[in-house]
């Protein structure tokens, strides 16, 4: 644990802005080490990553890790960070986004970032709720969320991240929950490591802004549910289908070997400039 | 060595309709004028849905000096392919302007006064591609407009077209332009070239 | 292209692909963005001479708001870069705009004006942008916008603009209108000597002293590209010298004065104009884009008629010209201020003016330019 801890410290800004804004019992740190042992396992530099986020209890996280950060405009983290990207394809580009930042407002975008597979590494922190902004429903909030702006129950069904990015286009699409930090830290690091557009959706508990009006006494029930209520996809593909209706999947959905926009600009560059007449 | 005319704001306006191939004729000639000839020369166009189908209108400013305005105010010449834009734009042909005309789509002249040959039906007939009615009609306009040389037209024409065109397009160039000698032989002699910018109508 | 060959390097260009060939001049080398009229042939010609261009890229986004986020992104990998768009086009890039002016991104944003608001006229001539370019983020910001009325112009101001972001690290805004984007002129190219070319001031010093919103003389901080070895955090938070996220009062006011300071201690750098038989002139037309045009002949038609008549051609809209415009106004007896809006820069006469002179507006909202002859009638009426 010490030397876990040790690492992690060689990661932040640990003289900058601590207290961190994130609350007891919040996943996001927990994400945040799993992506510091990623980037470290995989033995990148520090000055090669790029860490852009959007805006909201996700987004501070580029704040307090010692990469180049970039903190965006609410759901815009994608665009800039395909900016970054096709300019000098030899970062490591690693998008933080939160769920209404990819799905609500940045939902567009998603879209077009998977379906153009522009090579960056996408965790979207999916807490089914904004939490900066004290408690709205979200786009993955589940039907019926009581909420800051449904307090009689939400009405809408919630987004499924991974179908949609799935759906979208992209080359790589993985889903780990804050409770599975072994596994998390093996979805990152593959998505790492993967060309092409990855996304990996982290299921991260809120315990004061969604929990508390939802049924979860404390923030460990919440964690309770994790366990219980999610099936590794292995297991959950050979459930009955009233079954599967009682988990969520888990695991790898999609994993394919296909090379980012950006490598094939490049190639497409260097046979146009290669040309006798160019 | 062509002949170096002085002109001060020639305005000429190319008219007809969307597809005709209006607004590439009014690109050859600007840019033969502009880069050939060494003339200031804007030209601007009607934009948008309208330039596909419809009314569709190029028009160049031609001047030895530095053009401010880059749009016609009173034209010196109307070059009608369409009976509708004939109709729609000779009022802003100046008195002693020129009319040229297609007369294989302009039946009803505004005026007794004007040139026409018919583009159409020669594009048609004697090169077999109604696509080439702006090079005919291109072809014409060397004849009759004196400041601008056939020979630097054909030049700049292979520096515009795609080889494979090319050929049938100088043919087009070519007919036009030796059409437009024979109907009008002593057209050139009647310009005079000054203009006072009188300004009783625009557009 | 077919223009080429040519000895001259000269060529029969629209206003548009004037615009990027001044860009490529200035060693732009990166283009995001989405077709939007009467400003498409820019996106069109870049995408075809980008990837002829040495790590040039051309990607068109999703939306215009992804557009300028890619450009920032860009800019801070170390690119010049840029976006063109139009009225609808540029009111959704106003968020990410205020994103570049609080984190001191360069670049150049290109804003092709037509009829509006809303879809409004796409295909006709308009001005009716001028104040949001200068307005239309939110909060307080400094920003420089330009404009240019014929087809050289466009050139040598996209030039220019590119220019002022670098020595600024601001964004700049080009303000074109429909007529001077889809005019074809000669224009002659410059050879790359024969412009200075400017980029952006990068940190001399090692990482560790890297402070990446230091106060300084100028009061441009260094702008490192990311994955350069100076990590630094980026964010539209008011931050404090260090780019980390600040509420205290007199870090947030020193950031605020920092950023407007070091536009306008160099006000005379960035004024740029062009004075047409000024000298004596008793009534002059202050315009700006196509409309300077028109004025130009109707000042030249005034002086025909023996009447003292001048244009103030502006080029630099905001910061606004104003020595200029008051140093004419002690002196004439009239400015007239044509433009395609209902009066936008009028204002900012009117503003500048203070009392000094008698203003005449000539405001036309109904997509047809203003000719020569309705401002020679205000000369004459003047």
């Amino acid at each position: 644990m010490a030397q876990v801890t040790q690492l992690i410290h060689d990661y932040l800004r640990h003289n900058k802005k601590f207290p961190h804004v994130y609350c007891a019992g919040c996943g996001h740190g927990i994400v945040l080490g799993s992506l510091i042992r990623s980037v470290h396992s995989l033995g990148y530099s520090k000055d090669e990553v790029v860490l852009v986020a959007g805006i909201g209890c996700s987004g501070r996280m580029a704040v307090y890790v010692d990469f180049n950060t970039v903190h965006t405009t609410h759901g815009r983290a994608l665009t800039f960070a395909t900016g970054i990207k096709m300019a000098n394809p030899n970062l490591k580009v690693i998008v933080v986004m939160g769920d209404g930042d990819a799905m609500s407002i940045g939902g567009n975008h998603l879209i077009h970032a998977a379906r153009r597979n522009i090579g960056l590494t996408a965790l979207v922190l999916n807490n089914n709720i904004y939490g900066m902004t004290g408690g709205q429903a979200s786009p993955t909030s589940p039907e019926g969320t009581i909420s800051a702006t449904s307090p009689f129950g939400q009405l809408e069904s919630s987004f499924d991240i991974v179908e949609m990015a799935m759906a979208s286009g992209a080359s790589y699409v993985a889903r780990g929950t804050v409770l599975h930090a072994n596994m998390l830290d093996s979805l990152i690091s593959e998505a790492l490591e993967k060309p092409g557009f990855n996304l990996v959706e982290i299921l991260t508990p809120c315990h004061t802004q969604y929990g508390r009006k939802n049924k979860f006494k404390t923030v460990v029930d919440m964690y309770q549910w994790y366990k219980k209520n999610t099936a590794k996809l292995e297991r959950y593909r050979q459930l009955a289908p009233e079954e599967q209706a009682k988990f969520t999947p888990i695991g790898v959905f999609r994993d394919e070997m296909r090379p980012g926009l950006e490598v094939k600009y490049a190639t497409l560059r260097n046979k146009l400039q290669e040309q006798p007449n160019a | 060595m062509p002949k170096q005319h002085e002109l001060d704001r020639f305005e000429i306006r190319l008219s007809g309709t969307g597809g005709q191939g209006i607004l590439t004729l009014g690109k050859i000639m600007g840019q033969v004028l502009a880069l050939d000839h060494g003339f200031y020369c804007t030209q601007t166009q009607s934009y948008g849905p309208e330039a596909r189908g419809g009314a569709s209108r190029a028009d160049l400013v031609i001047s030895s000096h530095r053009i401010s305005y880059p749009k016609p105010v009173n034209l010196d010449m109307l070059v009608a392919l369409s009976q509708e834009a004939c109709n729609l734009y000779f009022r802003n042909l100046k008195p002693s302007g020129f009319l040229l005309v297609d007369t294989s789509l302009v039946t009803q002249t505004p005026s007794n006064i004007f040139w026409g040959l018919p583009f159409t039906k020669m594009a048609r007939d004697k090169i077999g591609m109604p696509q080439a009615t702006n090079i005919i009609c291109l072809g014409a306009l060397s004849h009759f407009l004196p400041f601008m040389n056939f020979a630097n037209v054909k030049k700049a024409l292979a520096t515009v077209l795609p080889a494979k065109i090319l050929d049938v397009n100088i043919k087009a160039l070519t007919l036009g332009h030796s059409q437009a000698k024979k109907l009008y032989p002593d057209a050139t002699d009647k310009w005079t070239f000054f203009s006072p910018t009188t300004m009783e109508s625009e557009q | 292209m077919a223009t080429k060959k040519r000895k001259r390097k000269e060529i029969f260009a629209l206003g548009n692909e004037a615009v990027v060939e001044g860009a490529l001049l200035a060693g732009c080398s990166f283009y995001a963005g989405y077709p939007i009229t009467p400003s498409t042939e820019i996106a069109e010609v870049m995408s075809a001479r980008l990837p002829f261009v040495k790590d040039g890229v051309f990607i068109q986004m999703e939306d215009e708001i992804a557009s300028m986020g890619a450009i920032i992104g860009a800019s801070l990998a170390g690119r010049k870069t840029m976006t063109a768009t139009s009225g609808p086009g540029f009111s959704l890039m106003q968020e990410n705009l205020g994103y570049a002016c609080m984190t001191e991104v360069p670049l150049v944003v290109v804003n092709v004006m037509r009829g509006g608001p809303s879809t409004g006229l796409p295909t006709s001539p308009a001005q009716g942008d001028v104040q949001q370019a200068r307005w239309g983020c939110h909060g307080d910001h400094p920003i420089i916008v330009l404009s240019a009325s014929d087809v050289q112009e466009c050139l040598e101001m996209t030039v220019v603009a590119f220019n002022f972001a670098e020595k600024y690290r601001t964004p700049v805004i080009l303000l074109l209108d429909e007529i001077t984007a889809h005019t074809r002129e000669k224009i002659s190219i410059p050879e790359p000597e024969d412009f200075e070319i400017l980029a952006r001031v990068t940190p001399a010093m090692p990482p560790e002293w890297y402070v990446s919103y230091e106060e300084t003389m100028r009061g441009v901080p260094a702008l490192p590209p990311l994955g350069s070895g100076y990590r630094f955090h980026v964010t539209g938070l008011t931050h404090d010298q260090n780019g980390f996220p600040t509420s205290k009062p007199d870090e947030v006011k020193a950031l605020m004065h920092r950023q407007f300071r070091k536009i306008d201690q160099f006000f005379y750098d960035i004024q740029l104009f062009d004075e047409v038989s000024c000298e004596d002139a008793e009534v002059v037309v202050v315009a700006y884009g196509c409309v300077a045009r028109s004025a130009e002949l109707a000042v030249h038609m005034a002086r025909e008629r023996g009447v003292k008549a001048g244009l103030l051609k502006l080029k630099t809209l905001f910061p606004f010209p104003k020595t200029a415009v008051q140093a004419l106004a002690r002196q004439c007896k009239a400015l007239i201020v044509p433009e395609l809006n209902m009066g936008q820069i009028s204002r900012e006469v009117k503003r500048v003016n203070n009392g000094l002179t008698h203003i005449i507006t000539n405001n036309r909202v109904d997509g047809q330019i203003i000719t020569p002859s309705e401002i020679f009638k205000n000369i004459m009426q003047a």
